[in-house]
């Protein structure tokens, strides 16, 4: 197989979300004149990935349909080219940081390092970044949850009780340092086993 | 007590079941183990997980441990199957159009006969069969391949055989992407209750006895920890006896109903758990003995046979020599591991770690350490019969 240097590299990103799509391609654009594509469907994938025969296919490890491009490291005739995770090829630690910042990427067999290092790096840079706000999202979603589980506790001990709510907030506390938990488990655990008296 | 922490990864599937009751009952506990459980995306994300390190136990597709081992997909590595974590439990279904097709020439949908079920379907596709299955690398991969070659189709030519994650196959039968599926539960009953398609067989209908899901580890971690292994192997099979018992199912559908695991109804889960299941839109409900087995006939024990089976069918389709496919896979099922696990307890194990596939096709008293062993079938529906012996 001879490899051509001067010709860019044909990258596909398998990404529904618009947003993030846009900003994968702008991060890759930066590492390099390669042409980039970007299929958002995830029906019909292998077919669309096949016909685009690209040199490398970047994706979310989160994303289930990692498990479809499985199905292209089979090369079942000598004309497709083999597809394998550049981990085969590269170094450990590339993939190390790769997988931990949540990329997954496909590799053309005999694609040379060299040339891939940039784009994947310039992918880790870019998942990060998702991955940090990812973080970010869910712990404020978890906060939001707590919260509304703390004041639903509040309310059954306030009823159960006939007390104010800041008494019934103090009580909780107190419950929750007498057992070396925090607060919103001991409202979760009074909130769903309230359900079996109801 | 202070507890060894266990990092374990799984695909929100019924057949995780082991590690969830592991946890949750405290068959882990009692072995010293806190397992720290989490759901991984796909399985290749998991597969990738304990080649890194990330996790040091996955439930695993059989196949997966064995592929690894021909170098078949992913990184480098070498794992091994220290029990089999459940027997079955797969189902095919069909499309809506499929299935009137199929109507009206005649079947009667009765869950149980793969070979007329096989006819009526290849005469009633049109074209080559789509058929989707949730990775290159599993039982139900292998059912499809065994059950339609079986009956005169070319395989794999003669076939369309794709990769779907399993929450996407109902979409995907009612896009049309696909014409039937063979996916592991509650995936087929959710495109029954959504009216995508109807439930065609079990896989037990196929081959009544196919390994399906293997406690899988790095092979160094298992030779490092070879106490923590045994810990893990005794815990996961205490979980499998309390599965086996039929009383404990509503409790085990409840626990797998929590948002940590498949975050759907019991209802649906318990169909699985019990074999009995609603194999069409309509409610027709149909009995599936053996359908989903955890303990019966020492269902956890890794037969070196099964290995072998799992490496001679991928050799067969990718090409590889299969003596020594043969070779490379004989010991990725630690039959040897599962039995020094094992000696403290009451289970009573084969004397054998090899059989021959396919023999059994009623429940059979067979040689082990107590005497009290009776294998459960393990027929497949064309009395195909795979003797490890003539690989050697």
């Amino acid at each position: 197989m001879s490899i051509s240097v001067s010709t860019n590299l044909s990258i596909v990103v398998v990404e529904p979300d618009p947003d993030r799509a846009r900003l994968i391609a702008e991060a890759l654009a930066q590492a390099g004149g390669h042409d980039v594509h970007i299929i958002g469907s995830e029906s019909g994938l292998s077919r669309a990935i096949s016909t685009r025969d690209p040199d490398i296919v970047l994706v979310d490890v989160t994303n289930p349909s990692r498990d479809v491009l499985e199905e292209l490291t089979l090369a079942s005739s000598p004309l497709e080219r083999p597809v394998a995770m550049f981990v085969d090829r590269s170094d450990d630690s590339l993939t190390r940081a790769a997988i931990e910042a949540g990329v997954s990427a496909y590799v053309v067999d005999g694609m040379r390092p060299d040339r891939i290092r940039p784009i994947i790096d310039a992918a880790i840079a870019r998942f990060q970044m998702f991955q940090q706000m990812r973080t970010e999202l869910e712990a404020t979603k978890r906060a939001l949850e707590e919260r509304k589980i703390i004041d639903r506790a509040k309310g059954m001990i306030m009823k159960a009780r006939n007390v104010e709510e800041e008494e019934a907030y103090a009580l909780l506390r107190r419950t929750a340092m007498d057992q070396g938990k925090r607060v919103a488990e001991v409202a979760e655990s009074l909130v769903s086993t309230a359900g079996l008296l109801a | 007590m202070s507890l060894t922490s266990l990092r374990a990864g799984f695909i929100p599937l019924i057949d995780c079941a082991p590690f969830a009751i592991a946890h949750e009952i405290g068959f882990a506990e009692e072995e010293g183990l806190a397992l720290e459980l989490s759901s991984a995306p796909s399985w290749s994300a998991l597969r990738d997980q304990l080649a890194l390190g990330h996790v040091d136990a996955a439930h695993m597709l059989a196949p997966v441990p064995v592929a690894v081992a021909l170098g078949l997909g992913g990184m480098p590595a070498r794992f091994d199957a220290l029990s089999v974590m459940s027997i079955n439990g797969n189902v095919i279904g069909v499309s809506k159009a499929l299935g009137q097709r199929m109507a009206e020439a005649g079947h009667d949908f009765g869950f149980d006969n793969a070979e007329a079920a096989g006819r009526a379907l290849l005469q009633a596709v049109q074209g080559r069969l789509r058929i989707g299955v949730p990775f290159p690398f599993s039982m139900h991969a292998e059912l499809v391949y065994h059950w339609l070659g079986a009956l005169g189709l070319p395989s794999p030519q003669g076939l369309d055989v794709r990769t779907v994650p399993p929450p996407q196959m109902a979409v995907a039968l009612a896009k049309g992407e696909i014409d039937a599926f063979c996916v592991g539960e509650p995936w087929g009953s959710i495109a029954v209750e959504g009216g995508h398609g109807a439930l065609l067989l079990p896989g037990s209908a196929i081959w009544a006895g196919a390994p399906e899901k293997v406690l899988a580890v790095r092979h160094d971690w298992a030779q490092e920890h070879q106490d923590l292994a045994k810990r893990l192997i005794r815990a996961i099979w205490r979980a499998q006896r309390w599965l086996g018992q039929a009383e404990n199912l509503s409790t085990a559908s409840e626990i797998l109903a929590r948002r940590a695991y498949l975050d759907m109804s019991a209802d649906i889960i318990e169909r699985a758990l019990t074999g009995h299941l609603i194999v069409t839109p309509e409610g027709t409900r149909r009995a599936a003995p053996g359908f989903l087995r955890f303990y019966d006939g020492a269902a956890g024990f890794p037969w070196r046979s099964q290995a072998l089976w799992i490496a001679d069918r991928l050799a067969a389709r990718t090409g590889l020599p299969r003596a020594q496919a043969a070779q490379a896979a004989r010991a990725v099922f630690r039959s040897d591991l599962y039995r020094e696990a094992l000696t403290t307890t009451r289970a009573d194990l084969p004397g054998a770690s090899e059989k021959v596939e396919g023999a059994n096709l009623a429940p059979r008293p067979v040689a082990s350490q107590q005497g009290t062993l009776v294998l459960q079938p393990d027929a497949f529906f064309d009395g195909a019969i795979f003797d490890p012996a003539s690989l050697k």
